[in-house]
């Protein structure tokens, strides 16, 4: 019997082309998703080269980073991101690639639309010039983010030239406490393992508490893999997985759904494969999470304390601290729950989906913003609207105070004019709290979606879970 | 892609961790479909005040930083964004070669397909470095690639590590689609047989 395989060996095997002298190897791309910021330099390439697209069906684009999320069919003001809007039309059109247009129900965040079609499926490789391509790990297939150059090589070739990655596995067993989410299950692991944790790796996630999860829960998990300095999280393909794809635009018909399943169930790892690096948290001890720093990492329990920089184990974490405390207005030792918000941000690739809405409008029924808080949902996609609305969600937090968006990336990136202005503090559902990120010298605190609408309806921080329901 | 053989200039010291694509070049330089100028808003925040003026304490705005060709800087730089504009701006700038302890995933391979060298090297070994580049009199450091040596001011040199492929690549300045479409009848005998076995791969 051959040596047992992990869920990533098993997926990287079969789709090496060629292995190269220089021990890299040529990785055959099942499927490539494109946006408007980083896929134009490829078909400007190809057009000065005359090299040709390899593949229109393994291709899928959408516009989604620096659309509007407030009257999206009076088109882009901005005259730099409109142009960058028009020219993805003219390429997707010149070079006959499928596009979800700008107002098409199904348009949206290019990692929910992904799932959504049907287009990631279980045991793919699948690429994109975006780094949360890792979201779609959670159907286990092996997605990573590239750079724009990487999008022209699979756009004329179909192939990656790549460096194998290691196996590292996170093992979450137990039952995450009601109201935390996947959302503070991943901020917990990467507090735990660090921004460049999982650097060079590709993050399997194992355990009961993932297995518990729905695929919305998944993809937040795998979402936030980069986060923590792996290209790629992966999970097992199970039942729910296999529930969540079938039926869907672009997954195996019918005549195919037997073949497909036959191949997903070989995929989960084996018994004994080995991992170069392991960790394991458990998940009955996981908290309501939010961050206090300029870094992912930078995470405490809501019934946490902003960390005091003279207590760091060392120099360079003493100064990083500091910055970050400096940057972000904050003080050593202050309580999480004492930090007031501004304004509050629910919607991105890691939390605009369905189950995400659902949790900041449980929250939000029947109670009012803050006072001086202003925040907004902006749904992942046409279709989280369309059953956001059915469900009467919309409604409910117009009711509280909310605005309710049109879809895109949004205040995430703050591509498209959602931005925070300078000293702002928000509570955020995205996935980056890098300095300026979300506007230059805003404050961003991440947080899960029930955690963000708690904070908005009370003005600070506080554990959603004392919040009576 | 261009080539990179041999690199000499002044060194700057970014002494942080965790420098993530979103310093080096903000969200505002990502709207265009143009890489020409993106050197003006490498480490944008960092270098000018909220009036777009420059900040004089930072050190690409002092002498001679201001031609800095080579950056030291903390572990784990270039984590979070996939964003090409990270190195477009700094080859812009006319750094084309950053020393760190770790570099992040996909801003270490966007940094060969553009042939900006990045040499990894423990924290000891960098720290020492920043402190000879922190004064203009010893900031100048030559690198010579082929040699896997950096040569410094005081005449002395430093070698370091890099795996053979990226060094082959950066030294021939290799257009990988080339080299892969030379491969097109392995990537085609894959698709017939992928498409036999998965053909709702295939649409």
């Amino acid at each position: 019997m051959s040596d047992p395989k992990t869920l990533f060996d098993k997926v990287w095997e079969s789709h090496v082309v060629a292995e190269n002298d220089d021990g890299t190897s040529l990785l055959y791309i099942d499927m490539h998703l494109t946006h408007e910021v980083t896929s134009w330099p490829g078909f400007e390439s190809m057009r000065n080269s005359g090299r040709r697209l390899r593949r229109t069906d393994a291709l899928l684009a959408v516009p989604d980073h620096v659309i509007p999320t407030i009257n999206q069919a009076e088109g882009i003001k901005d005259e730099l991101a409109r142009v960058q809007f028009e020219t993805l039309l003219k390429n997707c059109a010149d070079f006959d690639v499928p596009l979800i247009p700008l107002l098409d129900e199904r348009q949206g965040i290019v990692h929910i639309i992904g799932p959504e079609q049907g287009a990631t499926q279980p045991g793919i490789t699948l690429v994109c010039g975006d780094s949360h391509t890792a979201t779609h790990g959670a159907f286990g297939c092996l997605a990573f983010g590239i750079g724009s150059s990487e999008v022209e090589h699979v756009l004329s070739t179909q192939t990656l030239v790549q460096k194998r990655p290691k196996n590292m596995r996170v093992a979450i067993d137990g039952e995450l406490p009601l109201g935390v989410s996947g959302k503070d299950m991943i901020l917990a692991i990467i507090g735990a393992i660090g921004t460049a944790g999982g650097t060079g790796h590709v993050i399997e996630y194992v355990g009961s508490a993932i297995r518990a999860l729905s695929m919305e829960g998944r993809m937040t998990v795998c979402n936030m893999t980069i986060e923590g300095g792996a290209r790629a999280g992966l999970i097992a393909p199970d039942e729910t997985t296999f529930a969540y794809v079938k039926g869907r635009p672009m997954a195996p018909g019918e005549a195919d759904w037997d073949a497909a399943m036959d191949y997903w169930r070989s995929l989960p790892s084996d018994p004994g494969a080995a991992y170069d690096k392991e960790i394991s948290l458990d998940a009955n001890m996981i908290a309501p999470q939010v961050t206090w720093g300029t870094s992912p990492e930078d995470v405490a329990p809501i019934d946490g304390r902003v960390p005091d920089p003279a207590a760091a184990s060392d120099e360079k974490q003493r100064d990083a601290i500091q910055q970050a405390l400096d940057y972000m207005d904050l003080s050593a030792n202050q309580p999480i729950e004492d930090i007031k918000i501004d304004r509050a941000f629910i919607g991105s690739c890691t939390n605009g989906r369905i189950e995400d809405v659902r949790a900041a409008a449980k929250v939000a029924k029947g109670r009012k913003l803050a006072a001086g808080v202003s925040a907004m949902v902006v749904p992942g996609s046409g279709l989280v609207k369309a059953q956001a609305e059915a469900e009467g969600l919309d409604k409910i937090l117009l009711d509280a105070g909310f605005e309710w968006r049109e879809p895109g990336c949004s205040m995430c990136i703050a591509m498209n004019g959602d931005i925070l202005s300078p000293g702002e503090r928000c509570a955020s559902t995205s996935n980056r709290n890098f300095k300026g990120r979300q506007g230059r010298d805003s404050r961003t605190h991440l947080v899960s979606p029930a955690m963000a609408a708690a904070a908005a309806i009370e003005g600070h921080f506080v554990d959603v879970r004392s919040l009576a329901s | 892609m261009k080539n990179f053989t041999t690199l000499s200039g002044p060194a700057a010291p970014l002494n942080m961790i965790n420098v993530d694509t979103d310093q080096i070049i903000p969200k505002q330089y990502l709207s265009a479909i143009s890489r020409a100028g993106l050197g003006k808003g490498l480490f944008h925040d960092f270098r000018y005040d909220m009036a777009d003026k420059e900040k004089p304490d930072f050190i690409l705005n002092r002498e001679p930083y201001r031609d800095a060709k080579i950056l030291l800087a903390g572990d784990n730089f270039g984590c979070g964004s996939s964003r090409e504009h990270a190195p477009w701006s700094l080859d812009d700038f006319g750094i084309r070669c950053v020393i760190a302890p770790g570099f992040a995933d996909i801003f270490f391979n966007n940094c060969v397909k553009n042939g900006v060298l990045l040499i990894v090297m423990d924290e000891a070994k960098v720290g020492e470095l920043m402190a000879l580049a922190d004064n203009p009199q010893s900031c100048q450091m030559s690198i010579d690639l082929d040699a896997q040596s950096i040569t410094l001011a005081d005449g002395s040199s430093v070698p370091f590590e890099i795996e053979s492929f990226r060094k082959h690549r950066l030294m021939n300045g290799l257009d990988d689609i080339e080299i892969t479409l030379q491969k097109n009848a392995e990537i085609s005998a894959f698709e017939a047989k992928q498409k036999a076995a998965m053909p709702w791969l295939y649409r």
